[in-house]
């Protein structure tokens, strides 16, 4: 059975593949993908990807095309429990995924203004971002996510100017194990040491950061 | 083997200030083996926010900057891409992790292998001159020696003078029965390192600057820094690598991936002798602890130095 699953994935998959070029992803996030229940990006993160701060919808628009790609993997496999993506990321094609996480990664980025690790913090939140809380082994946020939030490489998705909402449900997400797919624990042995207070603290922090979308 | 490639038209001015530049403490000979402290039971540093807003204050502010973001801020002294909390982790502040609070009450400090007292201020000139390779280090009176000696003595606040505080340095490892493993090594890296430091041990920027330190090549510590020591390296990575998981990788592990990291090239020790690698090796490398300098591995020799 799973090798029959196996050959009719790869077939799905191959006929899929000629089409990939024509895929438009930016057409799948407007509007939708083929399948049924593969609604449209839009109505969520808004047209320009840039989120919904105020129900707590995260920015995506410049966030890399493999840690996009790698997050709607994890919807459907359950790494990363979401009730509203599971489904959405299930009903989306392997070449639309494809397609989708390039157009997201190439809609303009937003930029945090420079902030140096040189700076010596002055609250409890920026402290905590800064520079850890390390009798707790808790390393600053910003040195995995860089001095100003703005994200780094493939696995450390940026920060800076995501809704507080979004940024404090992702921390109790990482604490209560409904999502689990970083590399080796990292995040979520942190999450699981930060108080309540502290996930307030460093969410309205890096919600806080300026950032600009560059033309 | 040459030291340095330079074009002999302008050899002869660059070569001199370069090759003359007196090594501060040639000896970076590591510390005596001392036992690994909870970082509850350990000497506190003071909290910035006690910072008195005076001119001491202000230069303690100017240290914890150069120290956190040495690169940027003392470009013309940082030969690679780190800082110096690349390798003293929480400003310096961290027990095991070389924490400076425990070494600035060590110093002067007479030292056996170069024969002489060491002040603590030539011993930032040996950070700089190896672990930042970052050829003439600032004078032991310049604006960077002495705001990081301030910043020192600030943390060492109330520590006693001459007293090895527990959680000096990085307590030794010892090195398991059956050695190392160059290939387990390199597994472990690319299970637990490459994320961060990247797959070919480059690092990651922000920017210009590395917010993720690379481990070898032309940006890293060069041969002559204490990390390249397999033993050294192996106890830093024990006790705090991956960041925030310090403690997680077995005595093992920690010598497997610490050989790996160190069997790549990076740049060459400054003390190069007669620009060769084997005296080089027998001068300064043969009895310092467990390291590949001079070595043939797979028929490679290592410490040709890279630039």
């Amino acid at each position: 059975m799973k090798a029959l699953q196996r050959v009719l994935i790869s077939s799905a998959l191959l006929l899929l593949m000629d089409n990939a070029q024509a895929l438009d992803g930016k057409k799948i996030f407007m509007e939708g993908g083929a399948q049924p229940g593969a609604m449209p990006c839009v109505a969520c993160h808004g047209a320009d990807g840039s989120g919904m701060a105020a129900a707590g919808f995260p920015r995506l628009a410049g966030l890399p095309a493999a840690y996009v790609r790698k997050q709607l993997e994890d919807f459907k496999s359950g790494s990363r429990s979401n009730p509203v993506m599971r489904p959405l990321a299930i009903a989306l094609t392997q070449a639309e995924l494809d397609a989708l996480s390039q157009a997201i990664a190439a809609m303009p980025a937003p930029a945090p203004a420079a902030l140096h690790r040189s700076e010596m913090p002055t609250t409890a939140a920026q402290q905590l971002a800064w520079q850890g809380a390390w009798e707790r082994q808790i390393p600053a946020c910003v040195s995995c996510h860089g001095p100003a939030g703005s994200g780094i490489g493939d696995a450390f998705p940026p920060l800076a100017g995501q809704p507080a909402a979004y940024l404090a449900a992702q921390l109790s997400a990482w604490q209560n194990g409904t999502r689990r797919n970083d590399a080796n624990d990292l995040m979520g042995r942190i999450a699981k040491s930060l108080t309540a207070e502290e996930v307030q603290g460093v969410a309205q922090y890096f919600a806080s950061l300026n950032v600009e979308v560059k033309p | 083997m040459k030291a340095r490639l330079i074009t002999p038209a302008v050899g002869l001015l660059m070569v001199l200030p370069s090759h003359a530049a007196t090594i501060a403490m040639e000896d970076q000979s590591q510390l005596v083996p001392h036992s690994v402290e909870s970082p509850a039971s350990v000497f506190q540093p003071p909290a910035e926010k006690d910072l008195p807003d005076n001119a001491y204050g202000k230069l303690v502010r100017q240290g914890y900057a150069l120290f956190v973001d040495t690169k940027r801020l003392a470009p013309q002294f940082v030969g690679n891409g780190l800082n110096c909390s690349n390798c003293h982790l929480n400003q310096g502040r961290l027990a095991n992790s070389a924490p400076l609070w425990a070494a600035y009450p060590m110093y002067p400090a007479y030292r056996k292998k170069n024969d002489k007292v060491n002040t603590y201020a030539e011993r930032l000139q040996g950070c700089f001159q190896f672990s930042m390779n970052g050829g003439t280090p600032p004078a032991a009176d310049s604006p960077e020696i002495t705001a990081l000696s301030v910043y020192s003595y600030w943390l060492a606040s109330k520590a006693p003078l001459g007293v090895e505080l527990p959680g000096r340095g990085y307590p030794e490892v010892a090195q398991p029965a059956d050695g190392y493993s160059l290939a387990r090594g390199a597994q472990v890296y690319g299970e637990q390192c490459a994320v961060c430091h990247g797959p070919q041990g480059q690092g990651q920027k922000v920017g210009d600057d590395y917010a993720m330190p690379p481990l070898w090549g032309k940006d890293s510590y060069n041969w002559g820094a204490g990390m390249h020591r397999i033993n050294t390296a192996a106890s830093f990575i024990k006790h705090n690598m991956p960041l925030g998981k310090g403690g997680s990788l077995s005595d093992q592990q920690a010598w497997d991936v610490a050989a790996y990291v160190n069997s790549h090239e990076r740049p060459q020790d400054p003390r190069l002798v007669d620009g060769s690698v084997e005296k080089t090796r027998l001068k300064f490398h043969a009895n310092d602890g467990v390291n590949l300098y001079g070595q043939t591995v797979e028929g490679v020799l290592i410490g040709q130095g890279i630039r």
